[in-house]
């Protein structure tokens, strides 16, 4: 019987395999950033031993970083703090630092892959649940907690029980003003905020196969927001072509023979999953959430759902949600108004993303009472930005292009939407609080979220392109 | 943090409320800590303190009826966020048992490493659980690591619960997954050479 994707990848990083115990698993390449490091490092210190392979480990500043002046100190005592101790943890370890003021530093989901750190056949772990992204290359990526970043600076491996396999395929062909953002949000929606957990899912489907990298990092992303241990796709052309030529990129020879290795990764025809879902492009429409999880998500013209559509058990935290929310039960989204727009995060902040938002909003003006913050997720896509004149269109548009870091994703620095306000954003978490104590937050594509910038409301995209 | 976990009999405190996300146990303005000490004052934050710090009266950690090491929630308990502060803060606020009927997976594995039990109970076990609380809020309920069960003792009603057996063993004994990796140094080597590339 043939192999799944997964299992490939798996196979071949195990360093133990034993009866009743989790597998030791070889990591490639790790991540780590200024927030769920410090404690690993001090265990290391507590115990007396180095980090086993230090040029397998990069590090970045980028979830409490401010968004503005950075080439100034930061102002937040305990986030300067945590950030000073990231960069003399890395320096007396020996790794690799791209911090505040260096050209690669960014979002660490966003660097890796444009460097070309992130490859086809990785095991790819961070202390940073969206660690998933960097599965979009067909790499086996996951997030962990800091006791297992400990774990991976001491041995480079990491303990871990074989998930499940799951399928997730996506056919037909993607309408206009539809983006991949909203295929994701559809399907957390149809099977909910824990309906994949347990799962590793490899994404597959025409649909999925057509879309460039940059779409195909923010499908991945959003895997865990359905309880997923990670999101995949097998590599193909279109990977190889992104990756030609970066940074950190195999070169000559060496590309040749990881391009035939490469070649290898997908799932065999007759490779058996736990579970197979299927969906059609065709069904999503621009999507939005109305609740305080991902898997509360609805297509952006429906209705959110009535207290009579849902089973009894489900409505006590159904009503605290939209309590939360300030929303009523069968009510629609659209016209709906609002206050703050969010571009940005690791689901979508990469050039493309900015791309496609600069080419809507070209010759448009923001609306009057509503604030717009566009985050790039790295320096070299600020850069780029520049270049292309992208950010003389936002800022025509009476939008504020900031610097780069997680920003008001969850809200660490000084990036939080006001309490009561509602946001729109281009993140993937809309959970109490996660922009800003009692700040209320929709999930949406960035197209859709650039269409509420201009008419300040919640806006079908369709009509306007 | 106690590195062992085998038997316990306590109240429990209960927060029947679904897919309570790691951003609700810990907002993450509170992550800005080195150490893994002190979060639990900042547990469940938004549910438990308004803006000004005055605790909400409501909220079940703040009604003095409730007490115990036992917590039970709704199911997908720890959903979200990877942040290992989150069982940081279960264990340092005095917990050592989460139950609910669905855990996340990255909270689960955050919980065992740090010795805190993860309990998961069937839909209708868990609303037992919750009706007994409803009952008499000081229902002792029965954990036992050896044995694999939780017990309502003021009904004798029991289930079984699954743990898998090397962590069964780490929390019985005290023993951390670093230790057995670092064990591992002559395969993990081994296995280095036996890769031409870094994938």
């Amino acid at each position: 019987m043939g192999k799944t994707l997964f299992d490939k990848i798996w196979d071949s990083h195990i360093v133990m395999s034993k009866p009743g115990h989790p597998d030791a698993v070889y990591i490639n390449t790790h991540f780590i950033h200024e927030v769920t490091s410090p404690q690993a490092f001090d265990g290391l210190r507590k115990r007396g031993i180095p980090v086993f392979r230090p040029e397998k480990t990069r590090a970045t500043a980028d979830h409490n970083v401010p968004t503005m002046d950075q080439h100034l100190p930061i102002k937040e005592a305990l986030s300067r703090h945590q950030v000073e101790m990231l960069t003399k943890n890395t320096a007396e370890f020996g790794v690799e630092l791209y911090g505040l003021g260096h050209p690669y530093q960014g979002i660490v989901h966003v660097i890796g892959p444009e460097l070309g750190i992130t490859l086809p056949g990785m095991t790819i772990v961070c202390g940073d649940s969206h660690t998933s992204t960097h599965g979009a290359f067909g790499a086996i990526a996951f997030g962990i907690g800091t006791s297992e970043v400990e774990q991976v600076l001491a041995t480079q491996c990491i303990l871990q029980y074989k998930p499940k396999r799951m399928k997730i395929e996506v056919n037909g062909t993607l309408k206009n003003g539809v983006l991949s953002k909203d295929i994701i949000l559809y399907i957390i929606s149809k099977i909910s905020a824990s309906g994949a957990t347990g799962y590793f899912v490899e994404y597959a489907g025409e649909a999925i196969r057509s879309l460039s990298m940059e779409a195909r990092m923010t499908i991945c992303n959003m895997s865990i927001e359905m309880g997923a241990r990670g999101g995949m796709i097998a590599p193909d052309d279109t990977t190889f072509a992104y990756i030609k030529g970066r940074e950190f990129a195999p070169q000559g020879e060496a590309w040749d023979k990881a391009l035939a290795y490469w070649k290898t990764l997908y799932s065999d025809a007759d490779a058996q999953f736990d579970v197979v879902l299927t969906f059609d492009a065709a069904d999503i429409e621009p999507q939005i959430t109305y609740g305080t999880n991902p898997g509360m998500g609805m297509g952006i013209t429906q209705h959110i759902p009535a207290l009579s559509q849902l089973d009894e058990k489900e409505v006590p935290s159904f009503k605290k949600s939209l309590d939360y929310m300030d929303l009523q039960p069968g009510a629609p989204l659209l016209g709906k108004k609002i206050d703050y727009v969010f571009i940005g995060s690791c689901t979508n902040s990469r050039i493309e993303d900015l791309r496609l938002v600069a080419d809507f909003v070209k010759g448009k003006q923001k609306a009057e009472d509503v604030v717009v913050w566009i985050v790039p997720g790295s320096k070299q896509v600020e850069a780029q930005a520049k270049a292309e004149g992208i950010d003389k269109v936002l800022m025509a548009a009476g939008f504020q292009l900031r610097e780069p870091g997680c920003s008001a994703c969850l809200g660490m620095n000084e990036d939080k939407v006001p309490a009561g306000m509602y946001c729109i954003s281009t993140s993937n978490r809309n959970f109490e609080g996660r922009q800003g104590p009692n700040a209320r937050t929709f999930l949406a594509s960035p197209l859709t979220a650039a269409a509420a910038a201009i008419t300040g409301r919640v806006t079908d995209v369709r009509e306007m392109v | 943090m106690s590195k062992i976990f085998q038997h316990l009999v306590s109240s429990a405190v209960p927060v029947p409320i679904e897919n309570i996300d790691t951003d609700q146990i810990i907002p993450a303005r509170f992550l800005k800590a080195t150490t893994r000490d002190g979060f639990g004052e900042n547990l469940f934050r938004d549910w438990r303190f308004e803006a000004d710090n005055t605790p909400k009266a409501d909220f079940v950690l703040n009604n003095p009826i409730y007490s115990g090491k036992i917590l039970v929630a709704g199911k997908n308990f720890g959903c979200g966020s990877s942040r290992e502060h989150a069982a940081w803060a279960i264990a340092d606020y005095g917990f050592k048992v989460v139950v609910s009927s669905f855990f996340a997976d990255i909270f689960k594995n955050n919980a065992l490493n740090n010795f805190i039990l993860p309990v998961q109970v069937s839909e209708a076990f868990l609303d037992k659980i919750f009706k007994a609380i409803e009952n008499d809020p000081k229902a002792a309920i029965e954990v036992d690591l050896e044995n694999q069960f939780i017990k309502i003792n003021a009904t004798g009603e029991q289930e079984k619960f699954d743990i898998n057996p090397y962590k069964k063993t780490c929390l019985l004994n005290g023993y951390d997954d670093i230790d057995y990796l670092l064990s591992l140094r002559k395969e993990i080597e081994t296995y280095e050479q036996s890769r031409p590339f870094n994938f």
